[in-house]
């Protein structure tokens, strides 16, 4: 369990270790970034990114502007406006209110602007719910944003850190997401780098392209039929990039920190397994408990963690079909008139490789509900005791008495 | 004010070949902006006529940097973007969001309060043009009673009275606010002029005819322009901090009839219906008259503080806030 950091507490570039809620280790790297910019709006449960930032900047600890707006649409509006100023910018939202920056999402990537935004699973309404789910970021899949899914604290404060090196190498937005509650309102140990270190790691942001009156020009004009595709396929090749740029920027980010997460898919015990479970965020820390317990009684099962949804990790994923029989995913989101969402980016990715395994979609720990290992280990059954699977979606721990 | 001689800045900023209807006032306003506030100007323009008229990839007319943002995010974007070059230690680009009255009155009005409630350092620039003209005339709650749009043909003309964005306005105390002309332009020069000195949320409303929507020949912008004034549709203001009220100009009162019989989009008014507009603008001069009286009588017993000093004010409270 090298890789994921929560045993490295003790190292060089480490200047303190905190216990903090995974809100507050997203405010300690923003600081650590030298955001110039923060624009944001308090939804639960991300207030406490905003309250502990709005701490940070009152007491002169960062240098920055905090614009409190009165929407998430124009904290994602001021985050854009800044960020075409030349000056590096953050936002922090959930749930519905994401949903209410989508436009802006759009416009974010479209400008090619590296703002980087964590954002807090939350289920959205009706019904109104406070509780995890993914529905939320994976519903801003077509965005242009590359999107992150942390499983710890620690990995919310290093993954916003790599954010912004990486966003702004390919000049596209990235959204850091975290699970509500489960790491929000979660305590744990963090190791707070050097401040000396992460400067040298993540220098000033130096913009090709903004507003200046010294050179003016218009950005985000109207354009023909002419070329608007080829600014489209400018964004995609970007994206396709970010894949070499975000194994790039952990590895160089684990010389210097001791800390890595595997780049795009960290896996565990995937290697001679024979059944591999797919999932992402919190779920992760939980599959782990449940893949041990299986391989002490000697089940040959594994486990991959999805940490980028968006550049999807095509690569990887075809890399591990290659070596398993069966791939069982776990989506906690559903797309209604289809499957789960990773279940059907999976199966995508998978059609024209070389090798295709059997796939499992699980639907799981929506809206809160707990993912607990034994809710993993029925998954993991599942695929063991079938050769193919009953339906494309498995809803596991929904209650009988709903079942049709 | 016909009489004043004026010298306008010679610089011509905005170019030639935009991509204008001929006769457009939000043009003429642009033009006009431009040499009131000079090179060192970032724009920042939501979907309005001015998304088109500044040209496509690769040509822009402004002559100045142009952010183009999404409809209902001027003030939004515009206060990003002050903030960014603030911290990188620009403090003298005068950021300008110019929006159509859609994108102010209507689709941009929450960005646009919360902007002025934080009296964030930009000017807010809406050319009015009391419609939705980029997609071809619909209504807005800028378009004033009686008016026929694509959306309310002549035989349901809008029945609402335009929304009073000033008054509005005036309620966040913002520092400065005017109502300008693009028949003046040295009472509009004068107070893009007058803003820029200011700190703080500024807001300009600028009456600009659009001769297709309106249904008037381009030649006639500038009368009608005109018309508005000394007919007391449109009054021409400065509000001082959102209390101190100044009338540039005391118009002639001519009668209202004049004014929307030069123009198509009140070609089905029915002579009671005149009479009922004619009403509603005599009713809300008295309240303007009141309110210019009121704010005379404070300002004599305060001894009439400067807009410079009172722009101090502002910025002062917020610094000794700060420290306590």
């Amino acid at each position: 369990m090298g890789v994921n950091g929560k045993d490295s507490l003790i190292h060089p570039s480490i200047d303190k270790v905190v216990v903090i809620e995974g809100t507050h280790a997203a405010s300690h790297a923003v600081k650590l970034a030298r955001v110039q910019v923060i624009a944001a709006y308090p939804i639960t449960p991300q207030t406490g990114v905003v309250e502990k930032l709005s701490e940070i900047v009152s007491h002169g600890d960062l240098n920055a502007k905090f614009i409190k707006v009165e929407s998430e649409h124009s904290a994602m509006a001021s985050c854009i406006g800044a960020s075409i100023s030349g000056a590096r910018a953050f936002t922090a939202t959930s749930s519905q209110g994401l949903a209410l920056m989508h436009e802006l999402l759009h416009w974010a990537a479209g400008s090619r602007l590296p703002i980087v935004m964590v954002n807090v699973n939350r289920a959205l309404a009706p019904p109104w719910s406070i509780y995890v789910d993914h529905n939320d970021s994976l519903s801003q899949r077509d965005t242009g944003w590359l999107q992150f899914y942390a499983e710890s604290n620690q990995e919310v404060l290093d993954t916003v850190l790599q954010a912004y090196k990486i966003a702004e190498a390919v000049s596209l937005p990235v959204m850091i997401n975290l699970d509500a509650f489960v790491l929000s309102h979660t305590s744990e140990p963090v190791a707070i780098p050097k401040q000396e270190l992460v400067d040298e790691f993540l220098p000033p942001w130096k913009a090709e392209f903004k507003v200046d009156p010294a050179n003016p020009h218009a950005f985000g004009a109207l354009v023909g039929p002419d070329a608007y595709m080829e600014m489209r396929y400018k964004l995609f090749e970007a994206m396709e990039d970010a894949r070499e740029v975000i194994r790039n920027v952990d590895s160089e980010y684990s010389e210097k920190f001791g800390r890595s997460y595997g780049g795009l898919v960290e896996e565990y015990y995937a290697d001679d397994a024979e059944v591999v479970l797919i999932t992402s965020a919190t779920a992760v820390s939980t599959a782990r408990i449940a893949v041990d317990e299986m391989r002490s009684l000697g089940f040959p099962v594994g486990l991959a963690k999805l940490r980028t949804f968006r550049p999807f990790p095509v690569d990887e994923i075809r890399s591990l079909a290659q070596r398993v029989s069966k791939i069982g995913v776990m989506d906690r989101n559903i797309s209604f008139g289809a499957t789960g969402i990773i279940y059907q980016e999976t199966k995508a990715a998978l059609y024209n490789a070389p090798v295709r395994p059997k796939l499992f979609g699980f639907i799981a720990g929506l809206g809160g509900r707990d993912v607990t290992p034994e809710t993993i280990k029925e998954m993991y059954s599942h695929i063991m005791n079938n050769d193919t699977p009953e339906s494309e979606t498995i809803w596991v721990g929904l209650k009988q008495s709903q079942k049709s | 004010m016909g009489q004043i001689k004026y010298q306008l800045p010679a610089e011509e900023i905005l170019a030639p070949g935009h991509f204008a209807c001929p006769g457009c006032g939000g043009t003429l306003a642009m033009r006009y902006a431009l040499k009131a506030l000079g090179r060192k100007t970032i724009l920042v323009i939501p979907a309005c006529c001015w998304t088109v008229i500044d040209g496509p990839v690769p040509f822009s007319a402004a002559g100045v940097p142009v952010f183009h943002t999404a409809f209902e995010t001027a003030a939004s974007a515009a206060s990003g973007l002050k903030a960014g070059l603030e911290m990188q230690g620009d403090h003298e680009t005068t950021v300008v969001a110019f929006a159509g009255d859609g994108g102010t009155f209507d689709i941009g009005f929450q960005a646009l309060s919360g902007a002025a409630e934080r009296n964030e350092d930009f000017i807010y620039i809406c050319y009015d043009n009391e419609a939705y003209m980029n997609t071809g005339i619909q209504r807005s709650s800028a378009t004033p009673f009686g008016a026929w749009t694509t959306t309310t043909p002549s035989e349901s003309p809008k029945a609402e009275n335009k929304k009073n964005i000033i008054e509005i306005l005036a309620a966040h105390r913002i520092p400065y606010l005017a109502t300008t002309s693009v028949a003046y332009p040295d009472d509009m020069i004068a107070k893009i002029q007058k803003a820029k000195e200011i700190r703080g949320m500024r807001f300009i409303h600028v009456f600009s005819p659009c001769p297709p929507g309106w249904k008037f020949e381009p030649e006639d912008s500038i009368k009608i322009s005109r018309m508005a004034i000394k007919s007391k549709v449109f009054p021409l203001l400065e509000i001082f901090d959102g209390v101190d009220y100044r009338l540039s100009h005391e118009p002639a009162g001519t009668p209202v009839r004049d004014y929307l019989k030069m123009q198509g989009r009140f070609r089905h008014l029915k002579e009671k219906q005149i009479e009922e507009i004619q009403k509603t603008i005599d009713e809300e001069w008295e309240r303007l008259k009141s309110k210019l009286v009121s704010s005379k009588r404070t300002r004599q017993s305060n001894g009439g503080p400067l807009a410079k000093e009172r722009n101090l004010f502002h910025v002062k409270r917020g610094e000794a806030l700060r420290k306590e």
